[in-house]
């Protein structure tokens, strides 16, 4: 199990190298983030122990810290995203 | 009469040494620690949070400078350590399975190879650090960028005060978490001794699973920053 999400994350980083030489267009930097994400998740489900988590609070610390992340970055992003005249 | 029996207990009981007594039993000290963690890494993740922010609304108003900026550092590097990090992470939860199967060997084997790994991502990281001072690429007094071509703008170049504030944002992100790896550093070396002398066994190994999700944790913030400032724009 740790070896086959040892091989993805590697795999990964490969993929995301890869990716950044190719000309997407507007879609580099979702792709780029989209396999940093799940790389992150890898780590965090397996190698951190997530997913077997015996205790329910720890899911909610880490649900918890990702809902107030995306809130500051998502919050940060209607103003700055927004403005047409900048 | 004083409640002997009360007062006795903990003589009485058969319990692990490690077991604190405002604990019912071990797993509910583990699930305690391992929460607190947790907690303290959702304090890490604003602490980073706020830097990823700053770099966002600068990234999209100065995307241009952004990706002739982030196309001046050294991909390999960056994609180096990335792998380098990705096996401590995985030499980290062989050291984990290893101290709950009271292994000792494997843990201290596992331990060590971890602290190299993390050695050589530093080491990689004072050559790239070494490069930028050369190419005076280090915000500050002798920061130069001239002539720098904007990707996919021909004949249109950085601005160098804009590219300034990448590499500040640069520097301060990956120089934080290379503060990270130190102080990883720091608790792998106790967790070392604490293995050699025998410490952990099957009921007790908290440390190395705490000492585990934090290494995880610094693993993570790289496999972010990796993309985000060696990655902006590199297709030819």
């Amino acid at each position: 199990m740790y070896f086959a999400v040892f091989f993805a994350l590697l795999l990964g980083t490969g993929l995301t190298v890869f990716a950044a030489t190719l000309d997407l267009g507007r879609f580099n930097a979702p792709v780029a983030l989209g396999i940093a994400t799940v790389k992150a998740t890898l780590v965090a489900l397996f190698f951190m122990h997530v997913w077997h988590a015996s205790e329910k609070l720890t899911k909610m610390v880490v649900v918890g810290a990702l809902f107030f992340l995306l809130l500051l970055l998502g919050l940060t992003m209607t103003d700055y995203a927004t403005r047409p005249w900048s | 009469m004083p409640d002997s029996t009360v007062l006795g207990l903990h003589h009485e009981e058969e319990h692990h040494p490690e077991l604190l007594h405002h604990f019912a039993d071990a797993e509910q000290q583990r699930d305690a620690s391992s929460l607190g963690m947790w907690v303290f890494l959702a304090t890490e993740i604003m602490f980073f949070g706020g830097l990823f922010c700053a770099y966002l609304i600068y990234r999209r108003w100065y995307f241009g400078d952004f990706a002739a900026a982030s196309k001046t550092i050294n991909m390999g590097y960056g994609a180096t350590n990335t792998a380098v990090l990705i096996c401590s992470s995985l030499t980290v939860v062989l050291a984990v399975w290893a101290a709950q199967t009271a292994r000792r060997t494997l843990l201290i084997a596992s331990l060590v190879v971890t602290m190299l790994l993390g050695l050589t991502f530093l080491g990689i990281k004072g050559i790239e650090y070494r490069e930028k001072f050369v190419e005076h690429h280090v915000p500050g007094a002798s920061f130069s960028f001239q002539n720098e071509p904007i990707p996919g703008h021909p004949g249109q170049y950085a601005n160098p005060s804009h590219a300034q504030i990448f590499f500040s944002l640069y520097f301060v992100m990956t120089g934080l978490h290379a503060l990270h790896m130190i102080i990883g550093l720091g608790i792998f070396t106790w967790l070392l001794t604490m293995a050699w002398k025998g410490r952990f066994t099957p009921e007790y190994n908290t440390p190395v699973e705490i000492g585990g999700l934090y290494w995880h944790f610094v693993d993570i913030v790289w496999i972010y920053l990796f993309p985000l400032l060696y990655l902006i724009d590199r297709h030819p």
